[in-house]
């Protein structure tokens, strides 16, 4: 029941049809530009749908606020830029008129993560996700390939409440079909194993299940989740693969400090304390280069999962989840 | 305390309609928002004095004259015309004009700041008090608010619903206001008009020394808007400015209006009036009645 290996594609390009359908099934579905249209793909609703397409500019916190005046008008509002500018540079907006509103403003925010690739690490946004799985009333999605995106994206445009989805501008390998199952909120076990869980969002969700077809060439049978939802956080199944497996990897494209490794942590802390490793950007800045290359300088392959997945069984079979010595932390050098 | 001034603390029933007055008419409105402004404050025991005082004449302008279209009874009317208070922290005189309306219960307003409020200190929408159309307090983006609101009225539902938004002019410091400034006269929002209470006051104190947002008149008339002077007090001057914004919708101008409103924070009680100070502190018990007092004389 491995996933398959279906091809590569951005996960912006299923937002970008995601809001097209989406615009033909509602008619009081808008968005908003911020001059980057053809980069995150409001593009295509804009040529589609140009009476329901309002160019802002480069305005990030104005359009923003602006989505809430028409979300408060009710309008379904989407405000896409890349997620530095639109989760971060707005952050107060986000958090006031957005959240404690619970205004129906849907944010897309792309370029995250390394893969963005040469355009460096003032594009490479790495933090949002901590950020935004604080805010009351935010519902918070990173999908892992294009059609998981796609399908987020119609879900959260259909949903009432403030949503934000998060996605990638490189080709990311693909692995659901029309007919995988997608439900906010929910995680998906894509394999079955109970030695170790390997839990992750957006394009690590592929990296982990080629560790695990790695590591069950050792005969060790991994559990990969994919936590497509941040927020609101799917407990049970994390509680149950931290029970079941009792070693947990998470996965992100995304700083180790406070996003799914952080939520995952809070959880099994709570309900199944377990020995957990993350994998992730330490605490450092990105930078230029090819996505591959990048990925692999900050430790975001396979590799650093299975990697990671043989110490927290080591530590889970030691009897202790203490400390494991500090390995060295790749550090960007330009 | 005397029976009287014991009275004078406690909120009365009187509201008013909404509809053309003459100018003269409206003193006795403003004089009614004072007075609950300072009875909430001195029980609130924190707040702001300063900037409800000076821009009681516009709330009373705005809510009392028919330019803004609204049912006290269901603020939810779907055809309603809506008001963004930008300056969240001037919060009691919006929640003054509302109970003065008859929007909710005027004894309601003792409970401003208190646990459980729907008057919280700074508008909260999820409180549902009857007028809050959003919450507000971080300053710079209930302007951007009311721009979204104007284009789903009439860039989306091409309706004639009007948005009225009201922020400082320390507000003016706030760089996403002109982003909004920016769209609100890009999007030819003839139906938008942003009212700025300009009593050159705020919390650290002059807006010049503070960081000097002048001139206003030139910003405001260089990002688009049709721009008109009023003095904040003279119940005539605010009406002018109320109408140009309505010929300038009516007659389809593209252009939004923006009212400049020349006033003196704390106006009306003179102890407070055009001092800084009062921005952000409520008055003791003696303030309230001395200002209590004072507001009598001039019903």
């Amino acid at each position: 029941m491995t996933p398959q290996l279906l091809g590569q594609k951005p996960t912006r390009h299923g937002f970008g049809e995601g809001l097209v359908t989406l615009g033909e099934r509602h008619s009081n579905v808008v968005v908003l530009g911020g001059d980057i249209t053809g980069s995150v793909l409001t593009s295509m609703f804009k040529d589609k749908f140009p009476d329901r397409f309002f160019s802002i500019g480069i305005a990030e916190q104005n359009a923003t606020t602006i989505a809430t005046g028409l979300a408060l008008s009710g309008k379904i509002p989407f405000f896409a830029s890349y997620g530095a500018f639109c989760a971060l540079r707005n952050a107060d907006q986000l958090r006031i008129s957005v959240a404690y509103n619970e205004a129906n403003v849907k944010i897309g925010g792309g370029h995250a993560g390394i893969s963005v690739g040469p355009d460096g690490a003032t594009h490479q946004v790495l933090e949002e996700i901590a950020f935004l799985r604080t805010l009351p009333h935010m519902t918070l999605i990173v999908p892992a390939d294009f059609e998981e995106a796609r399908k987020a994206t119609i879900a959260m445009g259909e949903m009432v409440g403030p949503a934000y989805i998060r996605f990638g501008r490189s080709p990311v390998p693909m692995f659901n079909t029309a007919d995988s199952p997608f439900e906010l909120g929910k995680a998906i076990q894509l394999t079955d194993g109970s030695d170790v869980a390997l839990i992750a969002c957006g394009s690590m969700v592929w990296e982990c299940i080629r560790a695990a077809e790695e590591l069950a060439k050792k005969g060790i049978k991994a559990r990969v989740i994919n936590v497509h939802t941040i927020k609101p956080f799917d407990v049970a199944t994390v509680t149950a693969a931290a029970r079941e497996c009792g070693a947990i990897v998470t996965a992100e494209e995304h700083q180790v400090h406070a996003g799914l490794g952080g939520a995952v942590a809070e959880v099994t802390a709570k309900n199944a304390p377990v020995p957990i490793e993350f994998v992730g950007v330490k605490d450092s800045f990105g930078g230029s280069g090819e996505p591959e290359e990048l990925m692999e300088y900050f430790g975001l392959t396979w590799k650093e999962v299975y990697a990671s997945a043989l110490v927290a069984m080591d530590r889970r079979d030691k009897g202790s989840s203490g400390t494991r010595a500090v390995r060295d932390v790749p550090q960007y050098t330009a | 305390m005397d029976i009287a001034t014991k009275q004078s603390l406690d909120f009365n029933t009187t509201t008013f309609t909404n509809e053309r007055r003459e100018p003269a008419a409206f003193a006795a409105i403003a004089n009614e928002i004072r007075r609950d402004i300072v009875r909430m404050l001195v029980r609130a025991g924190s707040g702001h004095s300063g900037g409800p005082l000076g821009s009681a004449d516009i709330f009373a302008v705005l809510y009392f004259s028919g330019v803004m279209r609204y049912k006290p009874d269901n603020m939810q009317w779907p055809d309603r015309d809506r008001f963004v208070l930008s300056a969240g922290h001037m919060a009691p005189v919006m929640y003054a004009a509302l109970a003065n309306a008859g929007c909710y219960p005027k004894d309601e307003q003792a409970t401003l700041r208190k646990y459980n409020t729907r008057l919280q200190g700074h508008p909260g929408r999820d409180m549902h008090l009857p007028g809050v159309e959003t919450s507000s307090g971080s300053l710079g983006q209930g302007i951007s608010i009311a721009v979204g609101m104007a284009m789903a009225d009439k860039l989306l539902d091409r309706t004639d619903k009007r948005v009225f938004c009201l922020t400082g002019d320390g507000e003016l410091q706030e760089g996403s206001v002109w982003e909004a400034a920016m769209s609100a006269s890009h999007f030819k929002l003839d139906n938008f008009c942003w009212l700025i209470d300009n009593n050159d006051c705020q919390i650290d104190g002059r807006v010049p020394d503070v960081m000097n947002v002048y001139p206003i008149v030139d910003k405001c008339q260089s990002f688009g808007f049709d721009t008109i002077v009023v003095d904040g007090h003279d119940y005539a001057d605010l009406l002018r400015g109320f109408d140009q914004f309505l010929a300038n919708q009516a007659g389809g101008t593209g252009k939004p209006t923006a009212i400049i409103a020349r006033t003196y924070m704390g106006h009306g009680v003179s102890f407070m009036n055009d001092k800084f100070e009062w921005h952000g502190k409520p008055p003791t018990q003696e303030q309230a009645i001395a200002a209590l007092e004072e507001l009598a004389q001039h019903p």
